[in-house]
């Protein structure tokens, strides 16, 4: 790999230290292009063939007041020559843009940590700004880190004094500085960065030159610096052999819908409301009209979901795609999905509430909302997303329960999977499963059309769309007689009906795979996990089980039903933990229905939980 | 319609074959057997097959039509009709789908979606019943019901300033606006013909008696003295039957239209209808001659132009993105960007 292309002229090579892993986190003003940084460094990492993990965290507001605390945005990423589960509890390595980014992110930084801050930023307003009544780099607070102190503004500024642009547009580019130096540090390959520099300001050349100029000139910064003495080389990991790209939970589930729709050969229909931490879904898929797409965004979620309901009544795969707060608005429609018995697939990229909360963090609390949010008996079907790349293969899952039970189906997501990243194995389309489904016509059915007849196995309805000659009919809210579907008010036609609906969807059980253990066999402690803590929690377990302690680990990517030997599961340890990103909603649905002493871990901190605070509430277990 | 059939030769129907099995259960003497019949009795009119028509509804009493009607259907919820609407319409262009709402429906709860589905122009039939009352609820005032009016929620008037709903959707940007009446047949037909005939959303509001909980409300537009029947291109000019005096309409100096005597103005002073103005503004002005119809009020059309259908539209981004890119390639998109290989 071609590291930079005027490598020659540079200083003589500085020492290489090998290191397995190491945790670099990207720390700015929003206004700084942290989010870029992080995100080239990804890629540059992910080239290099690293196992990875990203953890972008980020405010809600676009631009907080400039220098502020509330304003800083950070990027972590972790990656290693071994496979990883986590963006890591806390970083090795902090590059601290100023004052407020050091404030609001020195306390992850162990003692001993490297520490790069841009020493221009640390002007008396800045600091006052960020509330340090004195310098951190004077004070000697730093004492027990490495600190590069690096001129990071004024450097940026001379590299580019002959570029044609602005000072202010010369100073945004400072970024790119720190990413050159971070490249450096860590033998990152830069042809990629360059050459996206090079598009992304394709209209504007001054500012694309400054840019790349400022890269290569934090790089050479790192050759030259006495401040820098080694650098650091981490091998490739070994993954299982296939073609790999990096990828975020959101990108993925937009992939998943797309092959949803291809591997179902039917039309998909997004309807949605722009929502964070799920805006991104629409973005994309509104993008793919080449694969048929249609994307509507909505007056509000109410019709999102509608016009989804709308399209599959007409033989669409419908999808809405929100937010725990778009969500809530939805429930009256899934309910009358849940009656009309059609397809249907609902999106949740949970984020920290209640109300608004904190709309781009992750939290997992939505689980009972999706379970029970709507009024009276309206079961429906729930899965979770464990992992940014498991999002494709959950959206696929989804969409084949909808398809084959004709119901709504709820898939949960969260901002940490939504906007985290990992290099993802890229799977054969041709080995995606064939989720098809048939349409309802005159050959399908004996004697009178009825809407109502179940398939004896699935205990589905016939899907008979507009447009089939013969099979005109109508269906609605009102409670219908088994059948004909005919408006009934019977009283036990109604309790059939209700049971009906109700054993439709825990039918489901038999036709998802069972929940699977992993364990050695003489443990004690099952932790039991779902939805978006898989790495964390698997991550946790690694740690107790290189301590020598003994724990097994279950995790469930199916809500509802529960795969159908999770009763079996529990029975057979004698304790459980359920760490959670809220305060016990899987510990309360496996107490009910399991009659088990489940324990709670729950913390709800819009953080992912570090996999170091699992390991100490495991073993407090053991 | 022709784009309703799918270029297929038009098909020979009757009212009868737009009958469903079930039984109707409005009460007895309600404006909305009238409207079913008369949609019923157009049905065959349209030369389309039955399965490619599709009427949703919300809820409420005139929400019930769906069941009626020998097509598909969707009896949905309260306000939503639009909006499923949208997503059935704009998916499958093909199908001629109707939405059946009432004054509750359409403009309280749903009124957010009928604003928006107006606006973008979805190929869509909306019919508004309206009656100035919630029927289904038992007789609670509506946003159509006139300021004052007592009922059980209201036991000292209501506070609530009616909307007027052509000049709602006039003012949503609607293409086609109209006004007719639950019992007059000859002239709901015509507007239901040209509803048809209407690309993009057409919006009729029909005046409904509720015989059970505000029986009358529209007697005074039963009255032909009462009756401004607008006809594209001709003065409006109304009454002048049995010794009345004939009456029309001018325009204000200043803005705005108002009633006069033709004595005393002349023939030539009578403002000509035109329907396809462009500018709303006249019609808009029309639509407030009479808020709550208890004096001369307008019938017929009040706009109908042309514009872009959304349905259309969206249909037509995917055909020339396909032309360009060339329909999408899942295993081409799914290596797209930076890749790697580990063997």
């Amino acid at each position: 790999m071609l590291y930079l292309r005027d490598r020659d002229m540079a200083a003589p090579p500085k020492p290489v230290e090998k290191v397995d892993g190491v945790v670099i986190r990207f720390a700015g003003d929003s206004g700084d292009g942290m989010q870029l940084a992080g995100a080239r460094f990804t890629s540059e990492t992910a080239m290099m063939g690293n196992d990875l993990s990203t953890l972008p965290d980020f405010p809600a507001e676009i631009r907080a007041p400039a220098g502020s605390l509330p304003g800083v945005s950070g990027f972590q990423i972790h990656f290693s020559d071994h496979d990883i589960l986590t963006p890591g509890d806390e970083p090795n390595v902090l590059v601290a843009m100023n004052p407020a980014a050091l404030r609001t992110n020195l306390r992850d930084l162990p003692r001993s940590g490297t520490l790069i801050v841009n020493r221009d930023a640390f002007t008396d307003r800045n600091l006052e700004k960020a509330r340090y009544t004195a310098n951190p780099l004077e004070d000697g607070s730093l004492d027990d880190y490495h600190v590069h102190e690096v001129p990071l503004t004024s450097l940026t500024l001379e590299a580019l004094k002959d570029v044609e642009v602005t000072k202010r547009e010369a100073e945004r580019s400072k970024n790119m500085f720190a990413l050159g130096l971070m490249s450096w540090l860590y033998h990152r390959p830069t042809e990629g960065t360059i050459s996206y520099l090079e598009k992304k300001f394709q209209s504007r050349p001054p500012i694309a030159e400054a840019n790349v100029l400022a890269f290569k000139a934090g790089w050479a910064y790192g050759e030259t610096s006495e401040d820098f003495r080694v650098t650091y080389e981490i091998a490739p990991a070994k993954l299982p052999p296939g073609t790999y790209r990096n990828i975020r939970g959101n990108q993925a589930l937009s992939l998943g819908l797309l092959a949803a729709s291809v591997k179902s050969g039917l039309p998909l229909f997004l309807g949605a409301y722009p929502i964070t931490p799920a805006s991104e879904i629409l973005e994309d898929l509104s993008r793919r009209k080449d694969f048929g797409v249609r994307t509507f965004q909505a007056e509000d979620e109410i019709a999102a979901v509608g016009a989804a309901l709308g399209a599959s009544f007409g033989g669409a795969l419908g999808v809405c795609t929100s937010s725990g707060p778009g969500v809530v608005l939805k429930m009256e429609t899934i309910g009358l999905a849940v009656t009309l018995e059609l397809p249907l697939l609902i999106i949740d990229v949970q984020r920290a509430g209640p109300s608004t909360g904190m709309p781009t963090k992750p939290e997992q609390a939505d689980l009972l909302l999706a379970m029970w949010g709507r009024n009276a008996e309206s079961p429906v079907p729930v899965i979770a997303a464990s992992t940014p790349g498991g999002c494709f293969d959950a959206a696929i899952e989804a969409a084949r329960i909808a398809l084959k039970y004709r119901t709504p189906v709820f898939l949960l997501s969260d901002a940490y999977l939504a906007n985290g990243s990992e290099p993802w194995l890229i799977p054969d389309v041709d080995f995606l499963p064939d989720i098809s489904t048939r349409f309802a016509d005159a050959e399908s059915h004996e004697g009178d059309f009825l809407p109502y007849r179940r398939d004896a196995e699935t205990l589905a309805r016939p899907w008979a769309i507009p447009g089939t000659p013969g099979l005109e009919h109508r269906i609605g809210g009102l409670e219908k007689a088994d059948g004909t579907g005919n408006v009934s008010y019977d009283p036990d036609n109604h309790d059939h009906m209700v049971r009906l609906r109700a054993q439709k969807v825990a039918g489901i059980a038999a036709d998802i795979p069972e929940l699977a253990v992993d364990e050695q066999g003489d443990e004690e402690l099952l932790v039991l996990s779902w939805g978006g803590t898989y790495g964390p929690v698997q991550a946790g377990v690694r740690r107790v089980r290189n301590d020598g302690g003994k724990v097994a680990h279950a995790h469930l990517g199916y809500l509802n039903p529960f795969p159908r030997n999770t009763g079996d599961v529990l029975r057979r340890f004698e304790k459980i933990l359920v760490p959670e990103m809220n305060l016990g909603q899987l510990s309360k649905l496996v107490r009910a229905e399991f009659l088990v002493d489940a324990v709670g871990y729950n913390r709800v901190r819009g953080l992912p939980f570090r996999s170091s605070e699992l390991a100490e509430a495991m073993k407090g277990m053991l | 319609m022709k784009d309703g059939n799918g270029g297929r030769p038009l098909v020979q129907l009757t009212a009868k074959d737009f009958k469903s099995d079930q039984e109707v259960r409005w009460c007895p003497g309600c404006g909305d057997y009238a409207i079913l019949a008369a949609v019923q009795g157009f049905m065959p009119e349209l030369g389309i097959a039955r399965e490619r028509i599709v009427f949703i509804s919300g809820i409420g009493c005139a929400a019930r039509f769906p069941y009626y009607m020998q097509t598909y259907g969707m009896h949905s919820i309260h306000g939503r009709a639009p909006a499923i609407a949208t997503g059935l319409s704009s998916s499958r262009p093909d199908l001629s789908v109707w939405v059946v709402t009432g004054d509750g429906d359409a403009l309280s709860i749903g009124g957010n979606h009928l604003i928006h589905v107006l606006r973008r122009n979805v190929n869509l039939k909306i019919l508004l019943f309206n009656n100035q009352i919630y029927g289904l609820t038992k007789g609670q005032y509506s946003p159509t019901s006139p300021l004052g009016t007592h009922n059980k929620t209201t036991p000292f008037g209501s506070l609530d300033y009616p909307f007027n709903p052509v000049s709602l959707a006039l003012g949503a940007e609607a293409t086609f606006v109209a006004r007719s009446v639950d019992t007059d047949r000859a002239h709901l037909t015509e507007i239901l013909r040209r509803v048809a005939e209407h690309k993009g959303s057409a919006f009729v509001e029909i005046y409904q008696n509720c015989n059970v909980y505000n029986d009358g409300a529209f007697d005074a537009v039963r009255e032909q003295e009462n009756r401004i029947l607008l006809q594209h291109g001709e003065p409006i000019r109304f009454g002048g039957e049995d010794g009345t005096v004939e009456r029309g309409v001018v325009v204000r100096p200043g803005g705005g239209v108002e009633i006069v005597d033709v004595a005393s103005v002349g023939e030539d002073a009578l403002l000509r209808h035109d329907e396809s103005a462009e500018d709303p503004s006249l019609a808009f002005a029309l639509s407030r001659l009479s808020h709550t119809p208890v004096g001369p009020t307008p019938l017929g059309i009040f706009r109908a132009v042309e514009r872009p259908v959304y349905d259309t539209l969206m249909a037509e981004q995917i055909e020339v993105t396909k032309r360009e890119l060339g329909e999408g390639d899942l295993k081409k998109l799914l290596h797209a960007g930076d890749t790697w290989a580990i063997s």
